[in-house]
């Protein structure tokens, strides 16, 4: 009853536009992000325009996104939801709606059309990869190397197998200290082509293929938890090359003046959105969903990628992407989605993580504790 | 010759094969670490062995002690020179430092200086032990001190990064910047996150040390029933896993809404603050003298003036050290008020975790620097003011 009643409230909602309804509406909001760069380029793009137009609006982020899940099954379990809008990867979308802590929304219901009036599940296409799971950006886990290395003879890594290859482009390495992305490059740089890896990785075999090859770098890696890690051992020079997001190197490389190159071959793409947590007020889930109506919208999508990196999750975005905010240089180059970046690049299987992430990562850890 | 007060042991010229000896080992070891950072070690140990044996023969043979002054001064300004040659700035300041170490040191050998403040009956291996101690005391003291050292010349980085750059180990103004300190003075959320600091911790020690104190004072009777169980349940916040306490009260104050507010951040560190009250108040008042309160009792006076006048001022110190402890414990926890605590009422240490799991920015640096300079101004104005106390009290007995 209380869906249908908030489905027709947005949907009138829809139909005047976005304007604001004279109905029930908290002026209060707590969105739940990431931090650093890319939380302020949400900030720039959605929260500084809306509350713009509605100044009676204040607005909390909350920086917990890395243990959004764990935080949602206990606000759950206590019936306390103190979020109203929670940023989350793909994957964690995933999990949540399954464990029923999400709501699941209708796109076309709640969210703007492009300007060309093509509905917004068309819009943003496979990018929505769950029925709770509204898309922001794409972007990407990718290696970036150190320009001055003396040691490498003024070799330049050219594929993702120069992290493997430690007598060519010797140095220490940085990666993520889980399973994920690794393997798979692992068994990619061990001859495996890109439509087999997931099967080869299903077999026992073909794991400790995949961790057989990450043994000839193990003692040459230092295993990042946060991206910041990486990003941080690269500028210092601890590291010479070594995985994070794509976002976070193009700030070290672009803003920061860092002496890093992208190495996109082999990049994997993941998907970075909003849910709404379920079991809302009705007042504090009108005003989430007159947010995400504006924040979602093309426009607003392409403002974010004026900040950041981070490809707009809207196919309508992408011609409006245009340059830096403050550098002014052109953004489109450095998308991880851009034709030059992503001739090799590799898609991860989500619902493959899925089923094997919890054997694959005790495998994995286990194998760094050696 | 030295200015030092009392010499129990006559100095004397030691024998040149012992000072060259001793000095060149330390020529060596010094040696070691400069001729490694110019590419050979072994050299480093050599040269720097001859260089300062040798020195150390002509201190004692030619210059004797008339001389000491001129030979100081030349062996400061040889070595400033040449750090000045190796490593420009940098270099002239540790050749400085060297310099000055090593004309005191082939002294303080080499005529047996060592032994002036020792009694003159200890053995070789017992002055050597004398020394050593001291110096194991010195590394500990380096090791715990170091991080905290390490943090603050990295805090003036000019670059986002946890990084001694070439500009800084070079002293070059340009690769010094305070624009972390301005991040942390302008950022709204670092003054946001401070404000709320500021806030709760203050409170929380305030009601901490009152029910602390007012529970020793009722724990300490000795007609209390259960003191024992009453003690061991004040005592737990300490003892139990923080983790536990915070889920633990996460799904208590969602249940009464004190869940995400900042009387219920208050409350929580209160009640992780009120152990250290107890136990130094405790311990304090095993050395008051009871008679103390009847005889201000016989003279009139009521339990509460009592208390104020007479036991108040005689456990002070307990109750300061207790509280000072309340405050550091909320002022740098970050479990309980992950929980406990809404974004609002976000404060410094858990704006410092989400900022180094999150992005690594030396404003953390800045952040930790300004609380370390906090931490001693406070430990040294209680130490300042327990010691005028003490001086005080020695004046006027009773």
């Amino acid at each position: 009853m209380k869906m249908t009643k908030t489905l027709l409230a947005t949907t009138a909602l829809t139909v005047a536009g976005g304007a604001v309804a004279a109905q029930d509406m908290v002026d209060s909001m707590t969105l739940v992000s990431w931090g650093g760069a890319y939380q302020a380029s949400q900030v720039s793009a959605y929260t500084d325009p809306y509350v713009e137009m509605h100044p009676e609006v204040s607005i909390t982020w909350d920086e917990s996104s890395p243990e959004a899940v764990a935080k949602l099954r206990a606000m759950a379990e206590a019936n306390n939801i103190t979020w109203d809008l929670v940023d989350v990867t793909a994957a964690d979308a995933m999990r949540l709606c399954d464990e029923g802590l999400a709501m699941e929304v209708d796109h076309d219901e709640i969210l703007a059309p492009a300007p060309d009036g093509t509905e917004a599940s068309d819009d943003f296409g496979d990018m929505i990869v769950s029925d709770c799971f509204i898309p922001q950006i794409a972007y990407s886990i990718t290696n970036a190397y150190r320009t001055d290395v003396e040691e490498w003879n003024g070799e330049t890594p050219s594929d993702i197998c120069a992290l493997f290859d430690t007598e060519k482009f010797p140095g220490t390495r940085t990666l993520e200290r889980r399973p994920i992305n690794n393997m798979e490059w692992a068994l990619i740089c061990d001859g495996v082509p890109f439509e087999e890896v997931y099967d080869t990785l299903e077999t026992e075999e073909g794991q400790d293929q995949a961790l057989a090859k990450l043994d000839t770098i193990r003692d040459q890696t230092i295993w990042w938890t946060s991206a910041a890690e990486s990003i941080q051992a690269l500028a210092d020079g601890e590291a010479v090359i070594g995985s994070s997001y794509n976002g976070r190197f193009f700030s070290a490389i672009a803003e920061q003046d860092q002496p890093l190159e992208m190495l996109w071959d082999a990049q994997v793409y993941d998907i970075d959105g909003w849910v709404i947590p379920e079991g809302l007020p009705e007042d504090r889930l009108n005003r989430v969903l007159d947010f995400l109506y504006f924040a979602t919208d093309t426009q607003r999508l392409a403002d974010q990628a004026k900040y950041i990196s981070y490809g707009p999750a809207r196919q309508s975005s992408a011609p409006l992407v245009s340059t830096h905010a403050e550098l002014g240089i052109e953004m489109a180059p450095h998308m991880p989605t851009n034709p030059e970046n992503s001739a090799n690049s590799f898609v991860q299987n989500y619902e493959w993580w899925a089923d094997y992430r919890d054997d694959i990562d005790a495998k994995f850890q286990s194998w760094l504790a050696q | 010759m030295t200015t030092s007060d009392v010499v129990i042991t006559e100095t004397r010229t030691m024998p040149y094969g012992f000072t060259c000896g001793v000095v060149g080992a330390a020529g060596a070891f010094f040696g070691l670490f400069v001729g490694t950072a110019q590419g050979s070690g072994l050299a480093g140990i050599v040269i720097g062995a001859l260089i300062c044996a040798g020195l150390a023969y002509a201190a004692m043979a030619y210059m004797g002690t008339a001389q000491e002054r001129t030979f100081k001064w030349g062996v400061l300004a040889l070595f400033a020179l040449a750090g000045l040659l190796i490593g420009w700035l940098p270099g002239l300041v540790v050749g400085t430092l060297f310099g000055w170490f090593l004309g005191w040191f082939i002294y303080w050998i080499g005529r047996c200086r060592y032994r002036a403040k020792l009694p003159p009956y200890l053995t070789g291996g017992q002055v050597l032990w004398h020394y050593a101690f001291r110096m194991i005391c010195g590394a500990i003291f380096v090791f715990l001190i170091t991080p905290i050292l390490v943090v603050m010349p990295l805090s003036f980085n000019a670059e986002n990064f946890f990084t001694f750059t070439p500009e800084m180990l070079a002293f070059d103004p340009a690769g010094y910047s305070l624009k972390h300190y301005r991040d942390f003075f302008q950022s709204s959320e670092w003054q946001q996150a401070l404000k709320n600091s500021l806030i709760i911790a203050p409170i929380a020690t305030l009601l901490a040390v009152t029910f602390g104190t007012l529970a020793a004072i009722g724990l300490s009777q000795p007609h209390v029933p259960g003191r024992q169980v009453i003690m061991a349940i004040l005592i737990s916040p300490m003892i139990v896993p923080l983790i536990i306490s915070a889920a633990g009260m996460y799904f208590f104050y969602s249940r009464v809404g004190l869940q995400g507010t900042y009387l219920g951040v208050i409350l929580a560190h209160a009640a992780l603050g009120i152990p250290f009250v107890i136990i130094t108040v405790t311990a304090t008042l095993v050395g008051f003298d009871r008679s103390l309160t009847r005889a201000a009792a016989n003279m009139g006076a009521n339990p509460v003036t009592t208390f104020f006048r007479v036991q108040m001022p005689l456990i002070l110190p307990g109750v300061i050290s207790g509280g000072l402890f309340a405050f550091i414990t909320s002022f740098d926890e970050v479990v309980i008020v992950l929980f406990v605590g809404s974004a609002n009422q976000q404060t410094l240490p858990w704006q410092m975790f989400t900022g180094l799991r999150e992005q690594i920015s030396p404003t953390i640096l800045a952040v930790a620097t300004i609380l370390v300079g906090i931490s001693i101004a406070l430990l040294s104005t209680v130490e300042v003011l327990r010691r005028r106390n003490e001086r005080m009290r020695g004046m006027s007995p009773g």
